[in-house]
């Protein structure tokens, strides 16, 4: 029996298992040393190295990430993580005119190996400052490594990946993976970036999904079994670099694509892999691209309108159906947030903190 | 000495502020109220003792904790609460929740969730008032942890350069979630980072909020007078969690003595009290004071949970 872990368990067990072979990883940021532990992901790293290879941040993120970047350049390994990645708007600076830049700038004689940290919110009326998804802001940059691992597996192997890595990483989580559980092997082990994961292989349409919509899609298939419709579902991961054969290659087999991600629709990854679509696979494509997304507004705070703004694995079922029999358009049409079922999202018990 | 119309202005914005929140939490255990909420139980001298001393037209900005700021400044019961049930009476018709509290017909100009986020913005209100030749005054309202961000130097900098019309109020509570303040900064005395920026900087005792109002009525005459910016600290404690309607002593970061000891010393109590010996306002009054605001309380109850909620429609409003 695979020894099973939680998302936040295996993170912590990562960090612990850098910081044992690496005397140059340390920790920080706002509150992680406090006695939650950011979540449970620095507790272990805290008891085990105390707190000055683990130790809380002032309010200054900005500066700390710069800090991060110049430590980073002189040989240590920063870890500097954030309670949300909202706050990682605060930082843009120093992550995408420095930490991105330095080793380019420099001709390749300083690097950056930093990694950063940063979970999205969601549920419980966190509103519009509390729960973006702001990974493709990120990922438009050279220089920049994104990823989201959505499995305990993943969330250990890639922070150690990242760990590895002379470049920076800005590592996405989602809130709502935390309590999870799967198996987590005891030993060291990479999962390199750039590779998308196959969580089902099937025949009728191609599934691309970000992050905590991985869950809701992998409902979302088990009901299109039932209905007869053979979806093969992509958890992609890896943001920057993305795993492009690994898309084409099923959208070849399917002739249909669909995305679903946790952020927005305009400029967003979903829009960067219609894109790929449309320029190396536009063959393949026996229909168009079908993108769901969270609507372009910022997240509102009132349950009645927090249940209508999240895709459900009900809308990713009928959408994908509905792409499957060419129906595409005319079901994007009719699914506009007044007529989706104002239902909590399948499987979740309702989300109530902590924060 | 303080009138009797300020003592009973001063009175009454603590009480509203109070039984608002203590409202608050009883209810929040309901899970009717499905939002993060950050109480400020135990400061409600910072708001009260700053908003006595403004004009309904000066504008106010707040962050997380923002409760109190608004219902000092005249808040609407019935919107407050109501936003806080996400509905669409609510003061931001449901859209922001506890930790984004917004009046402007009452000059409450929005609540930032981003620490530090609002110093800014009550800077540019500060500016839009001397450009469009008014005498309006800005408030920016934030805790100890607002002075770790750029923003917070960088604004009392500005202000102090255009000798704008504006109050920074730091409420100094020592906390920031569950990590004290000198984990995350190198003195205590927040008000003298006011000298750097050579602007008027006091220290002032959030347990006796005619402290807090008499160095804002003074910081506002100047503000008025176009003599610039002051910087005003309010040691204060908060009585309950960083957020929710609990205490947090159980997390072992702080002590139930040490809250205790802060309770015994509660502003309300302590200004009723001063206020009565000093026949400003006897406790007859006090006493109906009280109960006035208790039945606002209800009623806003009543009409917040018999609100409709927004229709899915709303979603795309208000772009
Ligand atoms: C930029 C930013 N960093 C971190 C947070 C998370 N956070 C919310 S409130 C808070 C503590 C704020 O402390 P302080 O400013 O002293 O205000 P208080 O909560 O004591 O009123 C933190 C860390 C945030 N909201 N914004």
């Amino acid at each position: 029996m695979a020894r099973e872990l939680k998302y936040n368990q295996a993170i912590s067990e990562a960090h612990v298992q850098s910081m044992d072979r690496d005397p140059s990883v340390f920790l920080m940021g706002v509150g992680i040393a406090d006695p939650s532990g950011l979540f449970g992901t620095t507790l272990e790293a805290r008891k085990k190295f105390g707190l000055k290879r683990v130790f809380d941040t002032p309010m200054s993120e900005n500066t700390l990430t710069g800090v991060g970047v110049g430590a980073a350049m002189c040989g240590m390994r920063p870890v500097l993580i954030h309670a949300r990645n909202d706050f990682l708007l605060l930082t843009a600076d120093q992550i995408i005119n420095h930490a991105a830049k330095w080793s380019y700038m420099a001709g390749g004689k300083l690097k950056v190996p930093f990694l950063i940290r940063a979970i999205i919110g969601r549920g419980w009326g966190q509103a519009a400052q509390h729960s973006q998804s702001l990974q493709s802001l990120f990922a438009h940059i050279p220089g920049l490594q994104v990823i989201m691992p959505v499995t305990p597996h993943d969330a250990k192997g890639m922070i150690l990946q990242a760990m590895q890595s002379n470049m920076t990483t800005v590592c996405i989580e989602h809130r709502w993976l935390y309590e999870k559980t799967g198996p987590v092997p005891e030993e060291h082990y990479t999962v390199p970036f750039g590779k998308g994961r196959i969580v089902k292989e099937g025949k009728d349409v191609t599934i691309v999904a970000i992050s905590h919509m991985v869950l809701e899609a992998m409902t979302a298939v088990d009901e299109l079994s039932k209905a007869g419709i053979n979806a093969e579902l992509i958890d992609l991961r890896s943001i920057r670099p993305l795993d492009e054969s690994m898309i084409l290659s099923s959208l070849k087999k399917t002739g249909r694509l669909m995305i679903v991600d946790t952020g927005w629709k305009t400029c967003g990854i979903s829009a960067e892999i219609a894109a790929l679509a449309a320029e190396k696979g536009l063959r393949d494509l026996k229909e168009p691209v079908v993108r769901l997304t969270i609507p372009e507004v910022p997240t509102p705070c009132s349950p009645a309108l927090e249940a209508l703004y999240y895709p459900t694995p009900k809308d990713i079922a009928s959408a994908a159906e509905a792409l499957v029999k060419g129906k595409a358009a005319v079901h994007a049409e009719a699914a506009k947030p007044a007529a989706t079922e104002a239902g909590k999202p399948a499987r979740e018990k309702e989300f109530t903190g902590p924060f | 000495m303080l009138s009797h119309d300020t003592a009973k202005n001063l009175y009454t914005a603590m009480l509203r502020c109070r039984l608002f929140e203590e409202k608050v939490a009883e209810l929040y255990p309901q899970k009717e109220m499905k939002c993060p909420t950050h109480l400020s139980t135990g400061q409600e001298a910072a708001a009260s003792g700053v908003c006595a001393a403004l004009r309904k037209d000066d504008m106010v900005f707040s962050t997380h904790r923002c409760h109190s700021h608004i219902v000092a400044k005249g808040g609407d019961f019935k919107a407050l609460m109501a936003e806080l049930y996400g509905k669409a009476t609510g003061c931001s018709k449901g859209k922001g929740g506890s930790m984004h509290f917004v009046e402007p017909e009452i000059g409450m100009m929005g609540s930032s969730a981003i620490v530090g986020g609002t110093v800014p913005l009550a800077v540019g209100s500060a500016l839009a008032s001397v450009l469009q030749s008014k005498d309006k005054v800005s408030v920016a309202f934030f805790g100890d942890g607002g002075l770790e961000q750029g923003t917070f130097h960088e604004s009392m900098s500005f202000a102090s350069l255009k000798k704008l019309p504006i109050l920074f109020i730091a409420e100094n509570n020592d906390m920031a979630t569950c990590t004290h303040l000198d984990v995350r900064q190198p003195y205590h005395e927040l008000y003298r980072h006011a000298e750097g920026y050579d602007m008027p900087g006091v220290r002032t005792d959030g347990t006796k909020v005619e402290t807090v109002y008499a160095a804002a009525a003074k910081a506002v005459e100047r503000a008025r007078k176009g003599q610039g910016p002051s910087f005003i600290e309010v040691v204060c404690y908060r009585w309950k969690e960083h957020v929710g309607p609990n205490t947090d002593y159980h997390l072992g970061h702080r002590t139930k003595e040490e809250l205790e000891m802060w309770m015994a010393k509660d502003p309300i109590k302590l200004f009723g009290e001063l206020a009565d010996k000093e026949k400003l306002l006897s406790v007859k009054e006090q006493d109906q004071i009280r109960s006035t605001i208790e039945k606002q309380i209800e009623e806003a109850v009543a009409f917040a949970k018999s609100s409709p909620f927004p229709e899915p429609a709303a979603m795309f409003e208000d772009m």
